[in-house]
């Protein structure tokens, strides 16, 4: 969640009280925004005392100043939600063909005689700033350029040019440079430089031009220095370029709705023709007119456990910056007004949303739903899991808890497997060579727990009963998990013949009694066979765990047990010998 | 031994009791180990007690020993060179006194007895000065130590005494003194029941203030132990386990389905893990959900005006490891689809977030969800059952905020009062799912439901006083800590 730095001062003055850092912190906590911080103790002579505000990811009109005094202000009932109007449109942008390939929609607007001071003209760049990174996904889906309309001349025109095409000196230089040495400039650009393999390989680069075909920007990377914004800037123009149309439009909505408001004649917006060249329609941009959206009264009431009027809504909506009444055509309806500030209502039940924010969660009625006769249950899974964990506990094993992500190496080198790639799921962007593959056995966890406990008292006995991911290409996820049981004995010597009554106890408890002749007693049991090509284990010493689950039942191999390999205990650094043994316990099931 | 034990207590009995055995002149000649383990066995049988006396005594060495019959070297020295009425050559010291003419010359002249003139030595002093280095000598080998400590530290380095500890004993009687030893008994063995010889026997005092032996035993891991805990409540409330074991999922079930829009944040490489095999997932069953799915966010249906973007169905079929256990919730509400009624879920089970490793976030860690459907259901439902839920683990002080989920609406942070802390700390996420995802599914449009998660790890933590994540999740776990762990109990209030 974004979090939004303000001025205390210029905040309490804005709500018209002064507020104690608990008081503002319950303002918050009712609104459903959180103070993360008051600086006020940290600050040194001179500096201004900001609050921290974390707020929702989905309020993009919170993400400056403006936007929280404003909603706070309505919240508390001092000031009504602005209605915003447009002037006259002055000038035009033509979006040509060209930029379809790169970033095909654009926006524009114009904010008419605004005054800045340094803390306002502040806010307005951070504003840009929070809104790239957060909507805008880095830029990826839009970009902002403001301009002193002063220093340049409508019509405008959006187009994209080739790169060596493209000329102009960037924000703050002096040099004059074109697409491909703007490239290479801000390559090393600590700010910039995320920012360019956007369009850097596009073979046309997207700018901004006026009517003298100066380059005002090149979205999403730069602006012109010739346009350059400032505190003393009068008249400015704003383009929003984006691959994304719907939030090409809530950009600039956003970015009219917070600053118009320090304009000469608040909250009015001067629009721009645009006219798109592909389908020669044009459009003012932007729109400022409040979307209609009804709310059922009944479906309001009926999620909130309330019984409140049409009107009594309303008020409780108008604390949200919503305008609403009762439909004159069905009085079950609210038509409720979304300003363009509240981008993040898309069905009724945000409205349903704001209501229960405007009422109050902590004074909403609190009751008990409706219990009808729910019987509960276990997941089968699970329980066989729980018979063996508590019978490995009752036999003296600890139980360990490992990651299921571990290293290729862990899976496979480690345990002197190779990777046939059938099995183990690979991940495609880990931070760490940690967490390359999901485990495939759950040797490795239970091995790097005895390695980081090898100063515990001998011998070490661990189990884990957890779940494996194996790929399996006829269902839809392409993989499942399956639920493991495996323990291991280390110490001084290797404990095979533990291990190996490990899993007669584990077998006992699972009702599975061990067979010495199995092709005479063909009843439920189990038993082992030698593995010679198990290469985890010492060469002579590994061996296949078969279950049979019934007369009728076919045997299965479940798992496999032996002496681990002197390799896979110097792979894992344990100065031990050991003995380990894994079965797949949904044969139980 | 237990010869010397009697003696020990006639001597004892002889004076009454022994201030000092280094004193005393029966026992002084005794080392100080069999000494102790003497005392010791006496004391145990609770016929004395006895303290430990150290005391620090200057020891000559054989040096000093030989100083005392053949006098200092330095004096050695100078005798010889008085008696050479023309002074002694110092080629001539060697033969005549060996290696103590060398070790005496330094001494001589730091003193002022002897001069150098040309190649021989001669004295400064008429008749020979007292030896004071033995003198000294002679006061330590009596009394141990020296009032000059300028002296002692002299002595010291010339390695003529060493400092040595040296132990006595001061020996009392008990109430239960006698010269007549009674040998006990330690334990009670079969044999005494069989022969009932049992009553005849004095048996040692147990010294209670110990803690036994500890049982050889295994252990269940801490957080499979509030795991449990939390199973426990969940089945108490009627909840039914949902079939979580599935870490790999499409974004499909993980995202879309949830509502969650496919530029969001969440689907970052930054913040989740994708996988390179098996790259993409296979397409759900139900296409007609699939296509309502697309709508909802591409253009919007069921009264919602969507996110209008180009939803792709590559983007929806990357695999993924899920984020959150609620992409089982998803697939467990679409089944609900086809026989919609009131149903709880519930499930415990590992997420997984592409997040830098700290002390608090670990790239998997168990997400604990409820799932709660019924018809009408309201949000005060949802409030009145947080309360029992959480009281039933103790936490009775609520209160929840707005808080934003792109797949429940309203959304709400469950925050506690931490009586310890003094503050409220965010303790669950709660809300309930928003009608775009419920009605893709085809769930009846008044059949709600609320839905709450929290972390398993976080109140274990706090449970545990575990600060550091690592500490309680993976191979770094102390196994030790896994041993000596207390039974979970969640409505037990720990101080």
């Amino acid at each position: 969640m974004p979090t939004i730095s303000v001025d205390k001062q210029d905040l309490y003055e804005y709500l018209g009280r002064s507020y104690t850092t608990q008081e503002f912190d319950e303002l918050c906590f009712d609104f459903g925004i959180e103070l993360d911080e008051d600086t006020t103790e940290d600050c040194t002579a001179g500096e201004r005392p900001q609050l921290k505000i974390e707020v929702p990811a989905n309020r993009y009109d919170m993400l400056c100043f403006e936007g929280i005094a404003q909603a706070l202000n309505v919240f508390l009932g001092r000031q009504l939600p602005p209605t915003y109007k447009l002037s006259k449109p002055t000038t035009k942008l033509t979006i040509h063909k060209s930029v379809e390939e790169v970033r095909p929609y654009a926006a524009a607007a114009i904010l008419r005689n605004i005054k800045f001071d340094q803390r306002t003209y502040d806010s307005f760049i951070a504003l840009q700033d929070k809104l790239h990174t957060n909507l805008c996904r880095n830029r990826t889906l839009v970009a902002i350029g403001t301009h002193d309309l002063d220093t340049i001349q409508g019509p405008f025109t959006y187009e994209a040019l080739k790169p060596q095409d493209v000329k102009f000196a960037p924000l703050n230089q002096t040099q004059v440079m074109d697409g491909p040495g703007l490239m290479e400039f801000y390559e090393k650009d600590k700010h910039l430089s995320k920012y360019l393999h956007i369009i850097r390989e596009s073979p046309v680069y997207p700018v901004v031009l006026d009517s003298n075909r100066t380059v005002c920007s090149m979205p999403p990377i730069i602006n012109s220095n010739h346009s350059k914004i400032t505190k003393d800037t009068t008249n400015v123009f704003i383009d929003v370029t984006g691959t994304d149309r719907t939030k090409t439009e809530i950009v600039v909505q956003i970015m009219v709705a917070m600053f118009s408001a320090h304009c000469a004649e608040k909250f009015e917006i001067e629009p721009v023709e645009i006219i798109s060249e592909h389908n020669g329609q044009s459009r003012l941009c932007p729109s400022v007119t409040p979307r209609k959206a009804h709310a059922e009264i009944s479906y309001i009431n009926s999620c909130l456990a309330l019984d409140l009027s049409g009107a009594d809504i309303a008020k409780l909506l108008k604390k949200m910056e919503l305008e609403a009444e009762v439909s004159t055509s069905d009085s079950k309806l609210l038509e409720v007004s979304i300003p363009i500030t509240r981008s993040d209502i898309l069905h009724q039940c945000d409205i349903m949303e704001d209501a229960a924010i405007g009422f109050g969660f902590n004074n909403i009625k609190k009751t008990k739903p409706k219990s009808e006769s729910l019987v509960a249950s276990a997941l089968p899974v699970n329980k066989i899991a729980d018979i063996c964990r508590v019978a490995s506990a009752q036999a003296g094993y600890s139980e360990i808890m490992a990651l299921t992500l571990c290293s290729h190496d862990e899976n496979f080198k480690f345990l002197r497997v190779k990777d046939d790639e059938t099995k183990a799921v690979k991940l495609e962007n880990p931070k760490t060579f940690e967490y390359q593959v999901v485990r495939t056995t759950l040797l490795p966890g239970l091995l790097k727990t005895i390695k980081e406990n090898r100063k515990h008292s001998l011998p070490i006995k661990v189990f884990e009963c957890g779940d494996i991911v194996l790929k399996n290409d006829a269902t839809e996820r392409r993989a499942i998990n399956q639920r493991n049981w495996a323990a291991i004995i280390a110490g001084k010597t290797s404990g095979f013949e533990y291990v190996q009554g490990l899993l007669g106890k584990l077998m006992q408890t699972l009702r599975a009694n061990w067979i010495e002749f199995p092709k005479e007693n063909t009843g439920r049991g189990y038993w082992i066979e030698e593995d010679s090509e198990n290469p985890t284990f010492f060469p002579g010493r590994g061996a296949k765990i078969y279950f049979r689950a019934g007369p009728d039942a076919k045997e299965q191999v479940i798992g496999s047990l032996g002496v681990l390999h002197p390799e896979v205990m110097k792979s894992f650094e344990i100065p031990y010998a050991a003995s380990s043994v894994e079965i797949n316990v949904e044969a139980f099931l | 031994m237990a010869d010397l034990q009697l003696n020990i207590l006639k001597v004892v009995d002889k004076y009454g009791s022994v201030e000092n055995t280094l004193e005393c002149p029966e026992l002084k000649s005794l080392d100080a180990s069999t000494l102790h383990s003497n005392l010791t066995s006496l004391w145990s049988k609770e016929l004395i007690n006895f303290s430990k006396i150290e005391i620090e005594q200057w020891d000559l060495t054989k040096e000093a020993q030989d100083f005392l019959v053949n006098g200092s070297h330095e004096i050695r020295l100078l005798e010889e060179v008085i008696k050479s009425v023309d002074g002694l050559k110092i080629s001539d010291v060697n033969s005549k006194l060996g290696a103590v003419g060398k070790l005496g010359q330094g001494k001589a002249f730091k003193n002022g007895w002897i001069a150098k003139d040309s190649d021989k030595l001669v004295s400064k002093v008429s008749s020979l000065p007292e030896d004071s280095v033995v003198q000294n000598l002679q006061i330590i080998k009596k009394s141990g130590t020296l009032e000059d400590k300028k002296e002692l530290t002299e002595l010291k380095k010339r390695k003529l005494i060493t400092l040595n500890k040296i132990v006595g004993y001061k020996i009392t009687k008990t109430d239960k003194f006698s010269v007549e030893i009674v040998s006990l008994e330690t334990d009670i063995t079969s044999e005494m029941i069989t022969n009932n010889t049992w009553a005849d026997k004095k048996f040692k005092p147990y010294n209670f203030n110990s803690e036994g032996v500890y049982p050889q035993s295994g252990a269940l891991h801490p957080l499979n132990k509030v795991r449990e805990e939390f199973r426990q409540i969940f089945f108490s409330m009627g909840f039914i386990e949902m079939p979580s074991n599935q870490y790999v999922d499409t974004g499909f079930w993980n995202f879309d389905t949830l509502f969650v829009p496919q530029q969001h944040p969440a689907r970052d490489l930054q913040d989740t893990f994708y996988l390179k095999d098996p790259k993409v997932g296979g397409l759900p069953q139900d296409k007609e959900y699939l296509e309502n799915v697309k709508q909802v966010h591409q253009e919007g249906k069921y009264g919602s005006i969507g996110y209008r973007y180009p939803w792709k169905l590559e983007e929806s079929l990357r695999m993924v490891l899920r984020t959150h256990t609620t992409s089982i919730s998803s697939h467990m509400l679409k089944e609900l689809a086809k026989n919609p009624r009131p149903v709880r879920y519930f499930s415990i089970d590992r997420v997984f977030r592409n997040e830098a490793v700290d002390a608090t976030h670990l790239a998997e860690f168990h997400q604990v969800e409820g799932v709660m459907a019924g018809y009408d259901i309201t949000l005060g439902d949802l409030i009145g059952f947080m309360e029992d839920f959480f009281g039933k683990m103790g936490v009775t002080d609520l209160r929840f905020k707005a808080a934003y989920n792109p797949y429940t609406e309203p959304s709400m942070e469950i925050f506690a009062y931490h009586k310890i802390l003094k503050k409220w700390v965010e303790i669950g996420n709660s809300g309930m799912f928003r009608p775009e995802m419920l009605e893709a599914m085809g769930l009846p449009k008044n059949l709600r439901v609320l839905g709450w998660g929290l972390s398993l790890e976080r109140p274990t933590m706090i449970k545990y006083n575990v600060s550091n994540i690592r500490e309680l999740l993976g191979h770094k776990v102390s196994l030790d800590f896994i041993e000596t762990n207390p039974a979970a109990r969640l409505d037990e209030l720990l101080v």
